[in-house]
């Protein structure tokens, strides 16, 4: 005899909620072969700006936090990845059409890129920054900071891997992040918030947005309080434009990459989101 | 006669020997430009100083293909330690010609003696000084072994300080195996035009460094042309959005340093004397043409009054006059234009109710002259708290808690620098760690060095020069190609990279290095070895 099952309702996650998006939209997630699987929330304008104002709320914490927390927080992510590695698998065979195999695979990776980014939180510091033996009596000292909200459009491909190559890299230094995940592959990136939800990432530090990337690019582009844009994932939009809309307040642009791991692991994904800030102290003459 | 009247003391301009006429120097040589010349002036007396060329897009056509072939053929297959050679041998011909170069710049400029002198050239000397170093030894600048230099560089300087943007550029340019097309600021290219006498003499390989000389037309061919790999640019926030425009689609890296309306944070434990030196340095040194000036001074509200007061007494013996007098500590505003610019955002902070002040002074007749002038009961809504008004102009407002210093400082799209003056220690790290700005200042003020990373946050740009980093933003790591996928580019080590468990050696989406930054005023840190000491302005 068979169970009714009860399928889940897949909705946006911001400021560490699952609202529906406020327009009241969704769009029909189908499967590789064409069947039915889900109605995913499509946000809206508002909700990526509602998005970027609980990011903004969220960075004074997180960027605050110390680096030693931030590794774990992030650890605990692959933790909990981890344990729920067959429910991930199963939404990739069905919504990509992989093989069970290379579902694993990309979950495999995913966790496993959790834990590296982790590993850097405590670390890229020393590799970027230096002391600087200036002429005088001064101790000078530079040091990366976090550059603040960081919008992403994540890489339509590879849904689990592509979002988590884009996010994990931003959450090390202290940003927060507003995501818009794969358009016409969203259900990982919506589980992944559960995931989130879960763990010790406060609300608001990552916030995830389904629907039209096309759609909300252009807004986040010209948000005056998002400080940087990463279009890894935006190579089917009319990136050049994006560029240029994010050039009116000088955001950082981390232009569109293609290829299978479009967001492969890199200490530059980290040190790219940072801003350097040198401090010159003077010295008494003794 | 009072202490302040001193005898002139005019440093000779005999040591000059200037041409009646300018050209373009392109693949080594001087040559004509196709546009219409136009005339360099001294600010402070109006008077003609020589004819320099216009380049059109033709003659930057011209010096972007003289600066390929020379990296192509010359600069790109030089050993590093030959192209150091060559920058260790301009740092030596710019300290031989250094009074030379100083009495130009504050001819053509504006600036003090003094500074120029004491600051703007034994900076340069030291840039090309640090930057020749490093040129063979590329490997250690952290972005893993084999670091690729980009192609040519196009790079465009602002007017406040011409001959030391010129070595912040060029120096870490050549280093990283870089050529270059350079386009001096329209009032001040009398310097760039004598450096390339200097890279004459130098010996410099024809095309490795070209200069192109002209106005905003000259500067957006040479930003826009398809031949150049990287874009550096000095200037202001509006300019740098154009940029940033222009080069959108295209794989052109970027470094761009813009304006600032740095907050200069007093709090009541400060030594005060001290704190109004720094405060004067801030903001009247090199007449405020200081992108990171200290405009605004954040005093808390105890000691307002005493910081005040104490800040006039030491405004009433700042000589304001002839830039070649020895004496002078304000010179004359760089062009009619800016001084139009000071005056009517002075004229509406005293209408947006302000309290104006300056301290009585006689100003030249001719030239364009600006009293230091300071606006006390400043709200944080008034136009002169907010936009970069680039003169010899302070706006004050006040503070109670450091929580409110922090975030008085931080309202601002800008974020090039800061300074904190305070006797606690504990403090200062706390706030520093606070104020979003790329370089922050604790008990000093408008230091400069070429090992020290400068460049902002926000709307102040992005990269930064000067030390390691400013190095990177000339280089691409090995693996990546010299097109990297982003404006930005981080300076990160390939080796450090992880595997990437998927295979597929995938185009790096990996920026290159950090950028970003804004040049401007310089005071030496100290001195470097046989270079004049340092220490012109006012600190």
């Amino acid at each position: 005899m068979s169970r009714l099952t009860v399928p889940k309702t897949y909705k946006l996650y911001i400021g560490g909620k699952f609202p529906r998006s406020e327009s009241g939209r969704t769009y029909e997630v189908r499967a590789a072969d064409g069947g039915f699987l889900a109605n995913a929330a499509k946000a809206s304008r508002k909700d990526a700006r509602d998005a970027v104002v609980a990011a903004r709320a969220a960075l004074s914490g997180w960027s605050g936090a110390t680096a030693y927390n931030r590794g774990q927080v992030l650890y605990r992510i692959a933790e909990l990845l981890e344990g729920r590695r067959a429910q991930f698998i199963d939404e990739i065979v069905h919504v990509e059409g992989v093989s069970p195999a290379e579902a694993a695979a990309q979950v495999d990776a995913a966790i496993d890129r959790w834990v590296w980014y982790a590993g850097w939180a405590d670390k890229y510091q020393q590799v970027t920054g230096n002391a600087n033996p200036v002429s005088g009596p001064y101790f000078n000292l530079s040091v990366a900071e976090p550059t603040g909200v960081v919008a992403v459009i994540a890489p339509q491909q590879n849904s689990l891997i592509g979002l988590v190559g884009v996010v994990a890299p931003a959450l090390v230094a202290g940003n927060t992040v507003v995501v818009v995940a794969s358009e016409a592959a969203p259900l990982s990136a919506i589980s992944l918030a559960e995931v989130l939800a879960t763990s010790d990432v406060p609300g608001g530090v990552v916030n995830i947005l389904t629907g039209s990337p096309a759609e909300m690019a252009p807004w986040l582009a010209g948000h005056a309080d998002v400080n940087a844009i990463d279009l890894t994932g935006a190579t089917e939009l009319d990136w050049v434009d994006l560029e240029i809309a994010a050039a009116e307040t000088l955001k950082r642009v981390l232009r569109p990459a293609g290829g299978v791991d479009a967001a492969a692991p890199a200490l530059e994904r980290i040190t790219w989101l940072t801003e350097t800030k040198t401090v010159w102290h003077t010295k008494a003459l003794i | 006669m009072s202490f302040l009247d001193y005898a002139p003391a005019p440093e000779s301009t005999s040591v000059l020997n200037l041409k009646k006429q300018y050209g373009l120097f392109i693949n080594g040589e001087f040559v004509d430009g196709r546009g219409d010349g136009f005339a360099t002036i001294s600010p402070a007396t109006e008077k003609h100083i020589a004819q320099i060329a216009t380049a059109t897009d033709a003659d930057v056509d011209d010096a972007v293909r003289a600066a390929r072939r020379a990296y192509d053929t010359v600069w790109s297959t030089m050993s590093g330690s030959d192209r150091g050679k060559y920058l260790f041998r301009i740092a030596r011909l710019v300290q031989e010609r250094a009074r030379e170069l100083a009495v130009a710049e504050s001819l053509d400029n504006g600036k003090p003696i003094k500074e120029s002198r004491d600051v703007d050239v034994p900076l340069v000397a030291a840039w090309f000084f640090y930057y020749a170093g490093w040129a063979d030894k590329l490997d250690h600048a952290g972005l893993g072994a084999n670091p690729r230099s980009l192609g040519v560089a196009g790079q465009v300087i602002p007017w406040n300080f011409p001959l030391l943007m010129l070595a912040w550029k060029i120096a870490p340019a050549l280093a990283a195996g870089n050529t270059v097309v350079l386009k001096p600021a329209e009032t001040t290219p009398l310097t760039a035009l004598i450096f390339a006498e200097i890279l004459q003499q130098a010996e410099l390989p024809a095309g490795v460094v070209n200069i192109v000389t002209g106005a905003g037309a000259t500067g957006r061919a040479l930003v826009a042309h398809p031949g150049i790999d990287k874009v550096a640019f000095t200037g202001s926030t509006a300019v740098g959005r154009e940029i940033a425009r222009t080069i959108a689609g295209t794989s052109k890296r970027v470094t761009l340093e813009l304006g600032g309306k740095a907050a200069n944070i007093v709090f009541d434990d400060a030594p005060i004397d001290e704190a109004v030196e720094g405060i004067v340095n801030g903001i009247f040194f090199n007449q405020g043409h200081v992108c990171c000036a200290g405009s605004r001074l954040l005093v808390q509200e105890s000691i307002h009054d005493e910081v005040i007061e104490r800040l006039k007494r030491r405004m009433s013996t700042l000589r304001v006059g002839d830039p070649l007098d020895k004496n002078t500590d304000v010179g004359a505003i760089n062009s009619r234009e800016q001084l139009d610019r000071i005056r009517a955002l002075s004229d509406q902070g005293e209408a947006e109710g302000a309290e104006r002040w300056s301290p009585d002074c006689e100003l030249p007749t001719d030239g364009f002259w600006f009293k230091p002038t300071i606006f006390t009961g400043v709200s944080t809504s008034d136009t002169i708290a907010r936009e970069e008004i680039f003169g010899p102009v302070l706006s004050v407002l006040t503070f109670r808690t450091p929580a409110e210093a922090i975030a008085k400082a931080n309202n601002t799209p800008y974020g090039l620098s800061a300074g904190i003056w305070s006797d606690k220690g504990s403090r200062i790290l706390a706030v520093a760690d606070k104020l979003r700005a790329g370089v922050i200042w604790a008990n000093t003020f408008n230091k400069f060095d070429p090992s020290s990373p400068f460049g902002g946050y926000k709307e102040s740009g992005y990269g930064r020069e000067g030390g390691k980093h400013g190095l990177g933003a000339y280089l691409a790591t090995a693996a990546s190609g010299t097109s990297l996928p982003s404006s930005i580019a981080p300076s990160v080590p390939a080796e450090l990279s992880a595997p990437a468990e998927l295979s597929a050696p995938a185009e790096p989406a990996t920026p290159a290095e950090p950028t970003a930054a804004e040049p401007t005023a310089a005071e030496p840190a100290s001195t470097t070895e046989t270079t004049t000491a340092p220490n012109g302005a006012a600190e």
